[in-house]
């Protein structure tokens, strides 16, 4: 045996090398995120990476957007020189909740096979299942990089209350993306805020890191599932969404009528409109409009009528003074295509938002 | 076991090293003890988490009394080691009344103490009783109970009737109950090495034993939860032996223990998430990944189970047990007869030494064919191995799957070996023959897995349709 080896010694080696370890990694790995087994050996994810239960949904929530779009089909490979590419974005809507990866909005404007300036069009879900604008311009300005020729953003009145922009996880977790977006888009947003989650120096050791590359190992573990069955969300029984409410609720958040366009996000709005890689088409979503006790105060679970109906307006007024290629779809899905919320649609009536939105699409050729 | 379990275990073990050779059987008799509480997962029926646990300290003590002479019986050794146990147990259940209870001893709060006074009461008279009768009434009646008690927790539908009957003995609901309430940790292990005891007493070849080396050994918290199967009169050599870790020792229980928790926490988990399972065998879209999930689970199964096995080795060595491997790269054999003598080595050569060989000798002494005796050894065998992982019809399908796989290569290797023989005369064929051997073996033993990781023979025929792209 090893004549030389002498416990102590070996413990205090072993201890010294651990703390180097986790020491030297406490500084930001670059596009560690970026390495994934998705589109080569794994087929990519048709939408972003989401899930609550990922035992059996072969998929789950994570920060990192690097990764997350690493494993998005989107990274496959180089822009087709043939392609007209089209991004989504959006809430759980756009991403798909209850709706198998070839029902969702992105997959039927894909079946529908348009073509733009002489290329076939091809639509790329970057939906997200949260409802902010400051989500939705983050995922944008991340996406920029792939080139897009369109971009379609459908949003809701329920993405602009200014006290919940940076509540979102993703944005919250991602407080560097936020401070750039601050900072290029001069947007009314607070980088001190305390819902931003900012690591110090012992968050960057290996150990501070850990549930963030456990994540990303996790992630491409998953992919094996994911290509080999298809399956990347669970579809259980759901209530259906709320029709009835109790007398006299009409809040909205903590606003009251007249609905004040301070307290909203619009500024959001307007600096994805104008800092937007791409002409976007603006899309005020479909909601489901209840028919039971009370909707003659509300018209489903998140909205008033007063507020929604102001949003509306001030929707309309904005976009047309500022010119913005704007398509008001709130009341073309009937209530009966609504699944288990106000906002999700069922396959048919996602069909019915996708052929208005290839309606109202007309993109303008170089 | 827990990467937690591990650390304390570890952490634990590491300071007996240290420990003069008396404190040390002392400490690791205490420990075992006390492991057997710790490991013990919460149950929803009331103080069954703790009850099992008791049960079991209770049936080694009763089977110690047992196999132990009258006369070696009440030593000052025993009889403080009895009273230790017994203190133990109601310290334990004092826990209860500490303001954090559960404590981390017990999976969660102990039964009142009066009731655990009145459990270890009625331990001691089932003791005082089985000390007075003869050992081939404790031999018969032991095995018998033993061998129902595996067959009721392994069984789903015996396990679920008696979660029912508890449940109401309790006064709890009956509407939730599930077979999965009642699982006694270890105690399959708890019970092989029992009955290894009894066996061997009955044969004149067991070792007397202290109270303290017996528990010990049936308890070991290093292979409580997956082995190894260990033979007493071996751990005891290693246990009453003086033990000061050498160089050497600290060198396998790195290599072990940190091999065991790359095997099983990093590699076993991460193909986890990726294995064949109940929830994805009716789902995969093509027989290229119906491959891809069997090949992960055969890996995720044999690195799970080797991972805990090196940590056991790895942590018994700190205190100079020894224990038996398990698993000697099973999946590189070259047949079926080899890769069981590889893999779970300890659990076979448990089955092969209590039923196998006496089956062998009954059968041959009554003259029936030689292939009729490695028939009916090497189906019941497996079946029986297959039985021991649960009593349902796609474990005795995989104890069916093995028996036959055995029997055929018996029969073939026996009637082919010469014309093998002669065929590869050179290395390059023998490496042919090797290889073909390995590849054909693996894949049998994979699609094996089949039976074994699926619940249903329906969900079974479904996936092997699958792997053919049918």
């Amino acid at each position: 045996m090893n004549e030389t080896f002498n416990l102590p010694r070996a413990l205090l080696k072993g201890l010294f090398l651990y703390l180097v370890v986790v020491l030297l990694i406490a500084f930001p790995l670059p596009n560690l995120g970026k390495l994934s087994a998705y589109n080569s050996l794994f087929p990519g994810r048709p939408r972003l990476p989401f899930g609550e239960n990922p035992s059996e949904a072969y998929n789950f929530s994570l920060f990192d957007l690097d990764a997350m779009f690493a494993s998005h089909e989107i990274s496959a490979g180089p822009k087709p020189a043939d392609e007209f590419r089209v991004l989504v974005f959006g809430d759980s809507s756009v991403w798909g909740t209850l709706l198998r990866p070839e029902e969702t909005l992105s997959a039927q404007l894909n079946a529908s096979a348009p073509a733009y300036c002489g290329k076939s069009a091809r639509f790329y879900n970057l939906g997200y299942p949260t409802i902010a604008a400051a989500k939705d311009l983050m995922l944008m300005d991340y996406a920029a990089r792939y080139q897009p020729d369109q971009i379609i953003w459908l949003t809701s009145l329920e993405a602009f209350p200014l006290d919940k922009q940076l509540d979102t996880p993703l944005v919250a977790n991602n407080a560097s993306a936020v401070d750039a977006l601050i900072e290029k888009c001069d947007l009314p947003l607070d980088p001190r805020d305390p819902a931003l989650v900012r690591p110090d120096f012992w968050d960057r050791t290996l150990i501070g890191q850990r549930r963030n590359l456990a994540d990303l190992v996790r992630l491409q573990l998953y992919g094996a599932q994911w290509a080999a069955t298809g399956v990347d969300q669970v579809y259980p029984p759901y209530p259906a969404p709320q029709t009835d409410f109790a007398d006299g609720d009409d809040k909205f958040h903590n606003l009251r009528p007249p609905l004040d366009p301070s307290a909203l996000a619009y500024d959001v709005l307007a600096a994805g409109m104008n800092h937007a890689p791409a002409p976007i088409l603006l899309v005020n979503e479909p909601i489901m409009i209840s028919r039971g006790r009370n909707s003659d105060i509300r018209y489903n679970f998140f909205y008033p009528r007063w507020a929604y109906d102001s949003y509306r307006g001030q929707l309309k007024v904005r976009a047309d003074a500022e010119g913005w290629n704007y398509l008001d779809a709130w009341n073309i899905v009937p209530s009966s295509e609504f699944t288990n919320s106000a906002i999700h649609l069922t396959p048919a009536g996602e069909t019915v938002l996708a052929q208005a939105i290839l309606a109202a699409l007309q993109p303008s050729c170089p | 076991m827990t990467l937690t379990h591990i650390a304390i275990f570890g952490a634990l073990t590491f300071l007996a090293a240290f420990l003069s050779d008396r404190l040390r059987g002392f400490f690791l008799f205490t420990l075992s003890v006390l492991a057997v509480y710790a490991l013990q997962p919460a149950l929803p029926i009331r103080y069954l988490d703790f009850w099992l646990p008791t049960a079991a300290l209770g049936l080694t003590f009763v089977f110690w009394i047992s196999l132990t002479p009258r006369e070696s019986r009440f030593t000052r050794g025993n009889l403080l080691s009895a009273a230790w146990m017994g203190l133990l147990i109601l310290t334990l259940a004092l826990t209860r009344f500490l303001p954090s209870a559960p404590s981390p001893l017990t999976p969660s709060v102990p039964p009142r103490l009066e009731l655990v006074f009145a459990a270890l009461l009625v331990v001691a008279a089932l003791a005082a009783l089985t000390g007075r009768v003869r050992f081939g009434w404790v031999h018969a009646v032991g095995l018998t109970a033993l061998v129902v008690l595996l067959a009721v927790l392994k069984s789903p539908e015996a396990s679920l009737w008696a979660a029912k009957t508890l449940r109401l003995a309790n006064g709890q609901s009956v509407e939730t109950a599930s077979s999965f309430d009642i699982r006694w940790l270890g105690f399959s292990y708890i019970a092989f090495r029992i009955i290894h005891t009894l066996r061997e007493r009955r044969m004149g070849t067991l070792p007397e034993v202290s109270l303290r080396e017996y528990a010990t050994y049936i308890f070991f918290y290093p292979a409580l939860t997956a082995g190894p199967i260990d033979r007493l009169e071996r751990f005891v050599k290693d246990l009453r032996a003086p033990f000061k870790p050498a160089d050497e020792d600290w060198i396998v229980v790195v290599q072990r223990v940190g091999l065991g928790l790359f095997k099983k926490f990093v590699l076993a988990d991460s193909l986890a998430l990726m294995a064949l399972s109940a929830q994805n065998a009716a789902q995969v879209r093509s027989a290229g990944w119906a491959w891809i999930l069997l090949y992960a689970y055969a890996f995720q199964i044999f690195l799970d189970f080797s991972g805990y096995t090196d940590i056991a080795i790895g942590l018994a060595r700190m205190v100079g047990i020894r224990l038996p491997e398990n698993f000697n790269a099973p999946y590189l054999r070259a047949n079926l007869t080899q890769f069981w003598n590889n893999w779970h080595i300890t659990l076979t050569m448990w089955f092969r030494a209590y039923f196998f060989n006496p089956l062998t000798r009954f059968l041959r002494m009554r003259r029936f064919p030689v292939w009729l005796v490695i028939f009916v050894t090497q189906f019941s065998t497996m079946v029986l191995i297959g039985a021991w992982h649960g009593l349902t019809v796609n474990f005795l399908v995989w104890g069916l799957w093995q028996g036959l796989g055995l029997f055929v290569h018996n029969r073939w290797s026996d009637a082919l070996r010469a014309r093998f023989a002669e065929w590869a005369s050179t290395p390059l064929r023998q490496n042919v023959l090797n290889v073909s051997g390995v590849f054909l073996t693996f894949h049998f033993v994979a699609l094996g897995w089949v039976w074994f990781a699926l619940p249903t023979p329906a969900l079974a025929v479904q996936f092997f349709g699958r792997l053919l792209g049918i």
